[in-house]
């Protein structure tokens, strides 16, 4: 293998670890610091041990998505140079106000949150994991405006051998990148909602702690009815944007092989890629696909044999990540929803094969969130940045295939070693259950202070 | 370009900063295990900078950050040039940050001892190979026209390897007295004799490598041309002289002060010999990276600029307030109370 096809797979390893971490830390951040602020507000100690049962397991997975996270910045410089030196004028920009603008509030009032409890007042305390929050999700902003720059490039002129920006503000405004940030971002709170949904559920069959994961269950139920309604509602215009700027990924996703007019919508396709067309073709709803993809049902849509071969993604990883991700999506709906109305007083601890289900269904939006990269990224193939720079061009010149090899397995290596110690501690800390002891958050002599 | 004059200043101050932040969590990183005889005093050493640590290591993403946003050519050649070397540092700065954050999560000796390991690699590691690559930088790197001709071995030679011990020193010394400042009792006699220890053997290396510069790379050319540039140095020398002045004296909070202000210099030294190339070449000035050759548009440099000056300081306001949240001693009675939420 060359260091090509080497860094491409190094790139899709790093970056599907680090969206294992990230999108859990993007909605949990989130609950928790509601949690902390019902407890600054009503001074109820439940909520003080929400905030401390659920942030001990954000803490555990926060520390992951931090360490991933450095990889990809080297990365863009390591493995792919050429595409740094070519795009770097627009790319770089986002990336160091990521830094400057997230990354540091995150990771100064993150020290502040876990250790300064007996420090700062409880507002104050409180706003620091609110201050984490919305760091965490602002730098999800200015990456992913930067991906959305890959995927529909804006603002920029090709001189001096590279493309050089001339419009911040289009950089700024793109509604790729827009639509991309919200969509991601909603992907992490159904991440989140289910992972508190699922624990909570555990600990709800075995009659452990009713109230306070009754309550757990509930906050999250709620949360992630709002957010799945939202992804699916954004995932839609995420497709328009994509059916109006990215046709070759469009056709990829939907299988369509011949330019058309009115598509239907088939509820079932088997697609042979090699002879570039769907041996079936089935359940169509007449006009659906046109419709959803430009408001017209009479719309033409550009097949994949409108373009030469080498301008293609590959179809069937396009194609089935985005079904399975589409159909989980209308899943969190359904189960979130259930969620909620079962939720409603007490009746939740009966319903029992709903908890289990909710149990088993924490990894689904996990899942469903890499199907989603892998339509973005997979999909935008061959294209590093689409029309404009092939990622066949962007790869590091002077880096062997050996170094590549060495830094792949050592990622392989090392991320798999800490995932498996993420998933431990996980699993271990949210068997046990909240600690009623929280005198460790209070100030010396577990007397609380007066608001301020 | 202005700007790019500008860029090159920042650029230096990250790094800078970088070092003086991170520098301490990195010395205390290699010496938790050595000073922390017992487990309540690895908890309190690690205690003294793991509010902090985090919050330093983004400096590092920023200078990455700031050479791809300001001199992307620089950045992709840099990176991919010192491929190996970036991924090992990378490799244990990922140990690092797990290694504190997971050490105390379970109970057991081989747990903890398992990421004290890691911690101790992802301290030391860093600090060796920070000082490798810009001691590198500083000879220039064999770079022309057919591209790079270095590997990882070839930057293993003897001045890159003193610069790698001038770095690993001056960490330690900085991460010593950092704990000396922040802990009581006898572990924070036994940091501040630490401290001294190796303030020796760094006082010794940094005249060793001061002369060592003048012969293996190009950087006293600019002060030759620009004598009032000796002002850095001469500021640095001062200034670690009085690290170990304070620390003699038992003053580890102006010791620290002096230590912090030695590391900007020292590497304000070697930026300054470096200007205007950014990565100069060993084999033809003409492949030199240089500010001039490698930057972003004006365009670009004008919004980073702008991004800098207005964040920069809010950034550095709020580092400085979280300091003095976490100003006092670490005592022994936080680490066994188990307080916080970690």
């Amino acid at each position: 293998m060359d260091t090509l096809a080497l860094s491409r797979i190094q790139f899709g390893v790093t970056a599907a670890f680090h969206f294992i971490f990230v999108p859990l830390t993007l909605g949990l951040s989130i609950l928790v610091a509601y949690m902390e602020s019902r407890y600054v507000a009503t001074g109820n100690d439940l909520y003080l041990r929400m905030t401390k049962f659920w942030g001990k397991l954000f803490l555990i997975n926060f520390a992951l998505g931090i360490v991933t996270g450095i990889t990809m910045e080297f990365q863009f410089g390591m493995n792919w140079a050429e595409y740094s030196r070519y795009v770097g004028d627009i790319f770089g920009a986002p990336l160091a106000i990521e830094a400057t603008v997230a990354f540091f509030l995150e990771s100064t009032f993150i020290g502040l949150w876990i250790f300064g409890w007996k420090k700062v007042s409880r507002r104050t305390h409180a706003l620091s994991i609110w201050l984490v929050a919305i760091a965490t999700n602002l730098s999800a902003l200015w990456i992913l405006l930067a991906n959305g720059w890959m995927q529909k490039p804006v603002g920029y002129v090709l001189r001096n051998n590279r493309a050089e920006m001339v419009d911040f503000m289009a950089l700024l405004t793109n509604s790729y990148g827009w639509l991309k940030f919200v969509h991601t971002l909603l992907s992490g709170y159904v991440i989140a909602a289910f992972f508190v949904m699922g624990v909570s559920a555990w600990h709800l069959l075995r009659n452990n702690r009713a109230e306070f994961f009754l309550k757990s269950f509930r906050m999250a139920a709620v949360f992630g009815l709002a957010s799945s309604l939202l992804l699916a509602a954004t995932g839609t215009f995420h497709a328009e944007e994509v059916a109006a700027t990215q046709p070759t990924k469009f056709a990829a996703m939907e299988s369509l092989w011949d330019t058309q007019k009115s598509v239907p919508y088939y509820l079932l396709i088997v697609p042979d890629e090699g002879a570039e067309e769907n041996i079936i073709e089935a359940a169509g709803i007449p006009k659906l696909l046109s419709l959803l993809a430009f408001h017209d049902g009479d719309s033409e849509i550009r097949g994949l044999k409108e373009f030469p071969r080498d301008e293609r993604p590959p179809v069937l990883p396009v194609f089935l990540s985005f079904r399975f991700m589409a159909g989980l999506g209308f899943l969190f709906v359904l189960l979130s929803f259930l969620g909620v109305m079962y939720s409603r007083g007490q009746g939740l601890m009966s319903q029992r094969i709903f908890l289990k289900a909710m149990l088993f269904a924490i990894p689904l939006p996990y899942l469903a969130g890499q199907a989603g990269w892998i339509v973005a990224e997979v999909g935008r193939q061959p294209w590093l940045v689409y029309g404009l720079l092939k990622t066949s061009a962007g790869v590091s010149q002077s880096v062997s295939p050996a170094q590549v090899i060495f830094s792949l397995a050592g990622f392989t290596l090392i991320y798999g070693l800490l995932a498996a110690v993420d998933v431990y501690l996980l699993v271990k800390f949210s068997r046990k259950g909240p600690d009623d002891d929280v005198s460790s958050l209070l100030p010396a002599g577990g007397k609380q202070e007066a608001l301020s | 370009m202005i700007y790019q004059v500008i860029w090159f200043v920042l650029w230096g101050t990250l790094w800078a900063l970088y070092f003086m932040t991170d520098g301490f969590d990195l010395g205390a990183g290699i010496l938790h295990r050595v000073l922390g005889r017992t487990e309540e005093e690895r908890k309190i050493v690690l205690r003294t900078f793991s509010p902090l640590w985090d919050g330093n290591e983004v400096w590092l993403v920023t200078a990455g950050g700031a050479t791809f946003a300001a001199f992307p050519t620089t950045y992709a050649l840099m990176f991919s040039y010192l491929y190996t070397a970036l991924l090992l540092i990378l490799f244990s700065l990922i140990l690092r940050g797990v290694g504190i954050e997971f050490r105390n999560k379970a109970e057991g000796p081989a747990w903890r001892a398992c990421w004290d390991i890691a911690i101790f690699i992802g301290s030391f590691l860093p600090a060796l190979l920070f000082g490798i690559a810009f001691g590198n930088i500083f000879q220039g790197l064999p770079m022309d026209a057919a591209g790079y001709h270095g590997s990882f071995l070839s930057l293993l030679n003897p001045y890159g390897l003193l610069t790698g011990l001038l770095f690993v020193l001056l960490f330690m010394v900085h991460g010593a007295i950092w704990i000396s400042m922040r802990t009581e009792g006898d572990l924070k006699v036994r940091a501040s004799a630490l401290a001294l220890r190796l303030w020796y053997g760094l006082v010794l290396i940094a005249v060793i490598f001061l002369v060592a510069t003048a012969r293996a790379t190009g950087l006293y050319h600019n002060y030759l041309a620009h004598p009032v540039l000796f002002l850095l140095p001469a500021v640095a020398v001062v200034a670690l002289l009085l690290a170990g002045v304070f620390t003699i004296y038992r003053i580890p909070f102006r010791a620290f002060t002096a230590s912090s202000l030695a590391i900007l210099c020292i590497t304000f030294t070697g930026i300054a010999g470096l200007y205007p190339a950014l990565i100069p070449s060993s084999l033809d000035p003409e492949f030199s990276l240089t500010i001039f050759n490698s930057s972003s548009s004006p365009y670009t440099l004008k919004i980073m600029t702008f991004v800098a000056l207005v964040f920069v300081p809010i950034v550095i306001s709020y580092q400085i307030w979280i300091y003095r949240v976490f100003r006092g001693p670490v005592t022994g009675r936080e680490v066994t109370e188990g307080e916080g939420l970690y």
